[in-house]
């Protein structure tokens, strides 16, 4: 396994990434680093292309053009780049997208298994000490839909972090839950950063993001438009758009 | 049909209006021809004569149906190709064996395809060893009707299967390759599972009617059910009482398969999406 880079250090980098879709260009030549350690807010109004770029990062959207650096190394289309690249940053998705066929303690346990080869009782183990992570410890044995939302993005994200990932990667995480669930899950977020998980985060939760990122990026049509300390960005934004974006109420 | 509540066949909630009565006619009728050939000598005759041949469409079926997943899963898996050779292969597959009656493509595959390929080994093997004296009639029509029964099925099945791959939501693909498996081992444990859960209707119905197309292979002559059944009637003309046991042992047997099919179902069904 690789050392554990040094603290800040750029674990994850994008590059000039440019993704079109059709005559919609939805990221338009932008450039990040996820630094080891800490949390990187991605913030802006819907359609500005913050999933297109988290999903540039792991490559579910190829970019056009431009680069992505893992860990120092270019990452290229090609299945051994990326499925090397998955196994070392996890994805938490707006709609957990847990395997329905699998009950949740197999849920986590199949990447270690099966990707990580470990033997099926170590890999039952492991499953169940990041569900104890995440309180989940009396669901293992359910199957996913017979969880609130809440509960089943908690376990996607025990899933990923049964990989023993460098970095995570969140698109909207509390996007589809009703807001009595949202707590239980970003407290889980909160506790991770605390731990100093390596983390990019497209949310719209700015509290959230205020409270618990070292860097926010504000997007708005396809660019990066402003970033980062959270008080330099949400609290006295230097740019008209993003001003206006965090004046709204409730943000 | 449609009730004020918007549900198909509704009303008539009353436990007498939803009692399978079709179920009772025909076990009424079965019991009546059951009945028939414990006493009478001349339908436990034909039955014994028919059922001898049940061996066979039962094996047939069972062999050919396995078979068919498994080409179909293969020709899905074409279909939903990125590679545009493996995608109009699959393609030109499916159209040709489904365009062509079942019983044309038997034609064709035991009396083309089979000497053709004979030929073709005969040819490969330079003339020496045992594929060198092999002769077409070494090919017995049974495993011909097999040939001709998968190749049939197999374009139902790809046709079964990819549905059933495209009806996933991709977000389960994105989070099984996103958590870093390969393209197999996502398709292996993530992706086939759940297709397989959600096309067990469909299958079961497939299985049904392989099952009666089985009755197919009598036209080569191969002793399956309904050649016992044709045989014992020409040589002694009794049809009417030769061909209504028949049909009923078909019903027998596919009721029965629904049943077994329904029961798989039930058992999958509570958890899968
Ligand atoms: N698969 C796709 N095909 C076509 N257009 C797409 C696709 N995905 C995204 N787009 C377009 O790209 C642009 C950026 O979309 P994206 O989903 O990245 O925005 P977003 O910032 O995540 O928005 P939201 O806050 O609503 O999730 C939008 O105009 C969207 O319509
Ligand atoms: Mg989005």
């Amino acid at each position: 396994m690789p050392a554990d880079p040094k603290p800040h250090a750029v674990v994850l980098e994008a590059r000039s990434l440019v993704k079109r879709f059709g005559a919609v260009t939805a990221v338009d030549g932008i450039s990040v680093e996820i630094r080891a350690g800490e949390v990187t807010a991605i913030l802006g109004p819907s359609g500005s292309g913050k999933s297109t770029l988290l999903r540039c990062l792991n490559f579910l959207e190829v970019p056009d053009s431009g680069e992505v650096i893992f860990q120092g190394q270019r990452v290229r289309a090609r299945d051994r780049d990326l499925d090397a690249l998955r196994s070392r940053v996890g994805m938490v998705f707006q709609q957990f997208n847990l395997f329905p066929h699998l009950r949740v303690w197999e849920n986590v346990a199949l990447g270690p298994r099966v990707i990580l080869g470990l033997p099926a009782a170590a890999a039952r183990e492991r499953a169940l000490g990041f569900l104890a992570r995440v309180g989940l410890s009396d669901k293992a044995d359910s199957h996913p839909l017979q969880l609130s939302g809440g509960q089943q993005q908690r376990a996607a994200i025990a899933r990923a972090l049964a990989m023993e990932p460098v970095a995570l990667l969140f698109d909207e995480p509390t996007s589809a839950l009703d807001p009595e669930l949202t707590g239980e899950v970003l407290s889980v977020m909160r506790a991770l950063a605390a731990e100093g998980m390596t983390m990019a985060v497209v949310t719209h939760e700015v509290a959230f993001a205020r409270a618990v990122s070292h860097q926010v990026v504000f997007m708005d049509a396809g660019r990066v438009v402003l970033r980062g300390t959270p008080a330099e960005v949400i609290d006295s934004p230097a740019n008209e758009r993003a001003a206006r974006f965090f004046s709204r109420p409730g943000a | 049909m449609i009730g004020p509540d918007g549900r198909l066949n509704s009303g008539n909630a009353g436990r007498l209006s939803r009692a399978p009565w079709w179920l009772l006619v025909l076990a009424l009728g079965g019991t009546v021809f059951a009945w028939r050939a414990a006493t009478s000598e001349l339908y436990g005759d034909i039955l014994m004569r028919i059922l001898s041949g049940l061996g066979v469409t039962l094996a047939v079926t069972a062999v050919a149906f396995p078979l068919a997943i498994g080409l179909g899963l293969a020709t899905a898996l074409g279909l939903v190709s990125p590679s545009p050779v493996r995608r109009n292969l699959a393609t030109l597959y499916v159209q040709v064996a489904r365009g062509v009656p079942i019983l044309v493509q038997i034609f064709i595959v035991a009396f083309v395809l089979v000497p053709l390929g004979v030929e073709a080994l005969k040819w490969g093997s330079g003339g020496t060893g045992f594929l060198a004296t092999l002769r077409p009639s070494d090919v017995p029509m049974g495993a011909r009707v097999v040939a001709a029964l998968v190749c049939a099925y197999g374009a139902f099945e790809a046709e079964t299967v990819r549905g059933g791959l495209t009806s996933l939501s991709r977000g389960q693909a994105e989070a099984a390759r996103a958590l870093g498996l390969t393209q197999r081992q996502a398709l292996r444990h993530v992706l086939l599972p759940q297709t397989f859960r959600r096309i067990l209707p469909t299958l079961g119905n497939d299985l049904i009617s392989l099952l009666k197309d089985s009755s197919l292979v009598s036209v080569l002559g191969v002793r399956d059910v309904t050649q016992e059944a044709r045989l014992y009637a020409s040589a002694t003309f009794r049809y009417t009482e030769s061909l209504t046991l028949l049909a009923l042992l078909y019903l027998a047997l596919t009721l029965l398969l629904a049943l077994g099919v329904k029961g798989l179902e039930h058992r999958y069904r509570r958890h899968a999406s």
